[in-house]
């Protein structure tokens, strides 16, 4: 899973920080820091279906499996398990 | 209001005479003083809101300073130029109609649309209608769901949620529409020596629902501060012809009839106003739900989701950003 993290994390700070990564921890709401906003979460969800070929679906677009980099990678955890 | 007690729709109420007079006092303030200009140019859609916006210009400088713009393409709703039309001839105004579409043709728009909306609907075409629905808050608990529904030639119906690309995609093309009519006021406004008068009313201009350089471009916007309840209020003081006042908001903006309320605000207009109003002068969400028949917790949602839209449109309102202030340049 350590893998799937820093995958997760360097796409986050690469594609909305410009590299800069200061304060941002597994736990940061990426919508209550003002970091992404509703546009950015289709980013997000574009980088998951590409980069790890599963299929976001209407239901699982909550913020409790999008909203954070632990909190990505606990949804991916579990879809990837069942997959 | 006297007390919060009395929260209702009539809590909107203003005194249409007076606010009416305040306005057309900055009208001619806001020319005279800041814009140096000698009339408003206003782009008329055959709605409420541009509909008022033309009447205060013409309370405010006289008819012969005011001059309108129709500006219709393919996709615009068959009544919109017969209603824009009563509207002129209500204010005696000079204006012209200029069908956008094959400037539109021109940039590619219809083409590149279609190309958007193909990669969500592979069989989408020729004769085929579309527009972008989001999700209700009330029934869709996460993020907002963006989706494109077309409708066939034959009448099937179609529903795609939209990924980034299509949805970045539709939403750049769509956004010709409004910059296309812009530059045309502009056009007008300079030729004539005028400003030109954006119509945007507070629910629209306070969750940034208008194209950055496009509807939002303007040189003042007389009803920014008026909840859409109250634009209606005026619109009955100022005259404004019956058609226009008992037609419901439309976006006119895609091809397949849209509400407002399901492309953008959560709720229809009215209750949507009580909830913006409510949410602005700290009143409890289940004052507000009272009032317009829901629940606090679905109130509680729209509050959220008012704040949200603050958020993700902060962009449009922002100004270029320097990387050094001009001290010199005061505006």
């Amino acid at each position: 899973m350590s893998e799937t993290r820093e995958q997760v994390r360097a796409y986050i700070v690469d594609n909305f920080l410009f590299g800069d990564d200061s304060g941002l921890e597994d736990s940061t709401s990426f919508l209550e820091s003002g970091m992404i906003d509703s546009t950015g979460i289709l980013e997000v969800i574009s980088f998951l279906e590409e980069q790890f070929s599963i299929k976001v679906h209407d239901e699982e677009l909550i913020p409790e499996n999008l909203d954070s980099i632990g909190n990505i990678v606990g949804f991916l955890g579990a879809k990837m398990a069942v997959a | 209001m006297t007390s919060a007690d009395e929260f209702s729709y009539d809590t909107l109420v203003i005194d249409a005479e007076k606010e009416v007079e305040k306005i057309c006092s900055r009208i001619r303030d806001g020319l005279k003083n800041r814009l140096k200009r000698r009339g408003l140019v206003v782009g008329l859609s055959g709605g409420i809101d541009s509909s008022v916006t033309a009447a205060l210009a013409v309370k405010a400088i006289g008819s012969d300073r005011v001059f309108g713009l129709e500006m219709p393409e393919r996709h615009s709703a068959k009544e919109t130029t017969s209603l824009s039309r009563s509207v002129i001839d209500h204010l005696g105004i000079d204006s012209q109609r200029i069908d956008i579409s094959p400037i539109l043709e021109a940039v590619g728009f219809y083409r590149l649309y279609d190309d958007a909306v193909r990669l969500a609907i592979p069989g989408y075409g020729a004769g085929w209608k579309s527009k972008i629905v989001i999700s209700s808050i009330f029934e869709h608990q996460g993020f907002s769901l963006l989706s494109v529904v077309a409708q066939s030639p034959d009448g099937e119906t179609v529903t795609e949620r939209l990924p980034l690309k299509p949805y970045l995609e539709i939403v750049a093309a769509t956004n010709f529409k409004q910059r296309t009519r812009k530059m045309l006021e502009y056009y007008h406004a300079d030729r004539l020596n005028f400003a030109v008068a954006g119509t945007p009313n507070r629910l629209e201009y306070d969750q940034g629902f208008f194209v950055k350089l496009g509807d939002g471009a303007a040189d003042l916007k007389p009803i920014a501060h008026l909840y859409k309840t109250q634009v209606y209020q005026l619109a009955e003081y100022l005259g404004i012809p019956e058609e226009v006042r008992k037609r419901p908001p439309t976006t006119d903006t895609y091809s397949l009839a849209q509400g407002q309320d399901e492309f953008y605000f959560s709720l229809p207009y009215r209750a949507m106003d009580l909830c913006l109003y409510g949410k602005n002068h700290g009143i409890e969400p289940a004052k507000v739900a009272q009032a317009i028949g829901l629940k606090p917790g679905q109130v509680q949602k729209v509050y959220e989701d008012i704040d949200t839209k603050r958020v993700t449109t902060r962009y449009l309102h922002l100004k270029p950003l320097l990387m050094e202030e001009v001290p010199e340049i005061v505006v």
